[in-house]
């Protein structure tokens, strides 16, 4: 059984509808990856699993559960965290801090530590940076500390929200390297993407979607390989 | 329109000796007040301290209040005007409760001192829990409309709480028992300086207060979670802080400080009216813009900088002076130097 599932969600701010019939699956253990152009409804789709926004239609399951009407408070105790477009941190906030916030929705003090550590070691950088005011971080150490603290919600299921996005390409590589890493622990990983290319070579499958719909499915190499991705996505 | 714009931009833009025009008028004045003030300090140091002294306990309960204007005006963007009026009302409130006990200053037992140390408490409750209520009916529902349906609001809840206090005592003035120890054994001269206890109770009470709101903000989840809902509130969400609780709790502390500023006002000058939030309330509010609104260490240096500018103006220009020196301030803090003293200057990338 799928870990998260939505079923013909619509969504819309306010008569603008963002998602039409939107269907998509993610099972336990993948990456999956969400491609699109911009205003394709990608940000939307992870708001409205999110709980920031609710789906007008359809319905999204979760684990076993139905959280099409869930708060986003609550969403997150259950196992889903994200790290938002434009990596949203608190920008006054220590680098440690932060990291705390993720943990928010938890209260087990010697696991928090324990995830505190893990973070560390994949993100070394921040390690050394542990009281910097988060404001004062390069882009790079940013997006590393954006992922780190939706880590520290110990989800069931990350959300990245274009994590390449503004990055040196050597950066790039450095993060698609650790969403790997954060697979291969065992988390699931819903990722949007406008760096197709990147996204469908870590992915196992991945949804092409277009103002608001699913156009196109496969694994990620059938993507890459198709003709269409190629020609609308990869510039090839 | 345009014309001024761009000619306040080029006043911006403006620099000498490498700061901005404007930083350098603001930095000349400020070094200017203090010169005058040094001045005065060397020709009569015993009237300076005095005013000093009295000036540092105005300033602290202004401060109190302040940090709730800041607080409030961090989290959701939303100028309480009702926090003067609340500030009020919790003197209102400590009078009623030390009346029903029958305190009063010509019988003051050791009983009644414990009566007052729990007048602190429970009006601190009831006031916090009235100003949540306000936030609950008069704010929250309005959260996602335009910024000027709540700040209209605030206005008529400032109105509405102010009304209470008019029907219950009308605009008769209200006497708050002097129930602070004072009299001979209770002030002093130190070279030719008179220092009562009062004095003294006012600003180390505050000092308390700020210093558990400061270690409240830094160090415990709930007040980490409410700098975080102030920084990014969506973000927040995402991390899973039920924000609701959060502003909760923000408008719960900001009216705890508010009441016991009350209760110490009600304590330090003994007597109020039902219209006394509203001129406290500004002066408070332009503390808070003075430190830098949402700022807040800014809100607690804001507010003892304006009491010590009353006292000053009160003293060597003049009282009727005051106001208008405290609110041309405000006016050249908001076109000069939006960020106030402490304005955030982090970079956000």
């Amino acid at each position: 059984m799928a870990l998260l599932e939505l079923k013909g969600v619509d969504a819309a701010y306010g008569r603008i509808q963002a998602l039409r019939k939107m269907s998509i699956d993610v099972n336990k253990g993948e990456v999956v990856a969400l491609i699109g152009s911009n205003g394709a409804g990608k940000t939307t789709t992870l708001r409205t699993i999110s709980g920031l926004m609710h789906p007008q239609a359809g319905t999204i399951g979760f684990d076993g559960r139905d959280i099409t009407t869930t708060g986003p408070a609550r969403i997150v105790a259950l196992g889903i965290c994200q790290s938002p477009e434009g990596r949203r941190l608190f920008p006054r906030m220590t680098v440690q801090d932060n990291l705390f916030m993720g943990a928010y929705s938890r209260n087990d003090k010697p696991g928090i530590a324990s995830d505190m550590e893990r973070v560390f070691t994949l993100f070394s950088r921040l390690r050394e940076r542990r009281t910097q005011i988060a404001g004062t971080l390069s882009g790079g150490e940013q997006q590393m500390l954006a992922m780190g603290r939706a880590l520290m919600a110990r989800p069931k299921l990350l959300m990245l929200d274009e994590p390449s996005l503004g990055l040196a390409p050597i950066l790039v590589e450095t993060i698609f390297t650790i969403i790997r890493e954060i697979n291969s622990q065992g988390t699931t990983v819903l990722l949007v993407e406008q760096n197709a290319h990147k996204a469908l070579e870590v992915a196992h499958r991945g949804y092409v979607l277009e103002t608001g719909s699913i156009v196109k499915t496969g694994s990620g190499q059938e993507l890459l390989a198709s003709e269409d991705v190629q020609k609308a996505y990869l510039g090839m | 329109m345009a014309t001024s714009v761009s000619a306040l931009t080029r006043i911006r833009s403006a620099r000498l000796a490498g700061m901005s025009f404007t930083d350098y008028g603001f930095y000349v004045l400020c070094g200017t007040a203090i010169v005058l003030l040094a001045t005065q300090a060397v020709i009569d140091p015993r009237t300076f301290f005095q005013v000093l002294d009295f000036g540092i306990a105005d300033g602290a309960i202004y401060a109190l209040v302040a940090l709730g204007y800041t607080m409030v005006y961090g989290i959701i963007e939303l100028i309480n005007f009702a926090h003067g009026d609340i500030f009020t009302l919790s003197a209102v409130i400590g009078s009623a409760i030390l009346g029903f006990f029958a305190v009063n200053e010509s019988s003051f037992s050791l009983a009644d001192l414990l009566t007052l140390l729990l007048v602190f408490p429970v009006v601190m409750l009831i006031i916090g829990g009235i100003n949540v209520t306000i936030e609950r009916v008069a704010y929250r529902p309005l959260r996602n409309a335009p910024r000027l349906a709540p700040l209209i609001t605030a206005i008529g809840m400032s109105f509405t709480v102010e009304g209470v206090m008019y029907l219950w005592h009308g605009s008769a003035i209200i006497h708050f028992p002097d129930l602070l120890p004072h009299g001979a054994g209770f002030q002093t001269y130190i070279g030719g300086v008179f220092f009562t206890f009062k004095d003294v109770f006012v600003i180390v009470a505050a000092v308390i207060l700020v210093s558990l709101l400061a270690v409240f903000i830094n160090g415990s989840k709930l007040g980490k979670a409410m700098r975080a809902t102030a920084q990014d509130r969506d973000a927040a969400q995402l991390m899973g802080i039920d924000i609701n609780r959060t502003i909760s709790a923000t408008f719960f502390i900001g009216a705890v400080l508010a009441a016991a500023g009350g209760i110490i006002y009600g304590l330090y000058f003994n007597n109020l009216d039902y219209h006394l939030g509203f001129s406290v309330g500004l002066i408070a509010f332009t503390a808070a813009v003075f430190g830098g609104i949402g700022n807040i260490p800014g809100a607690a240096l804001g507010g003892l900088l304006i009491g010590l500018v009353k006292a000053f103006s009160d003293n060597y220009i003049g009282s009727r002076w005051t106001h208008i020196i405290v609110f041309s301030i405000l006016i050249a803090v908001l076109v000069f130097r939006p960020t106030g003293l402490l304005g955030m200057r982090v970079p956000e990338k």
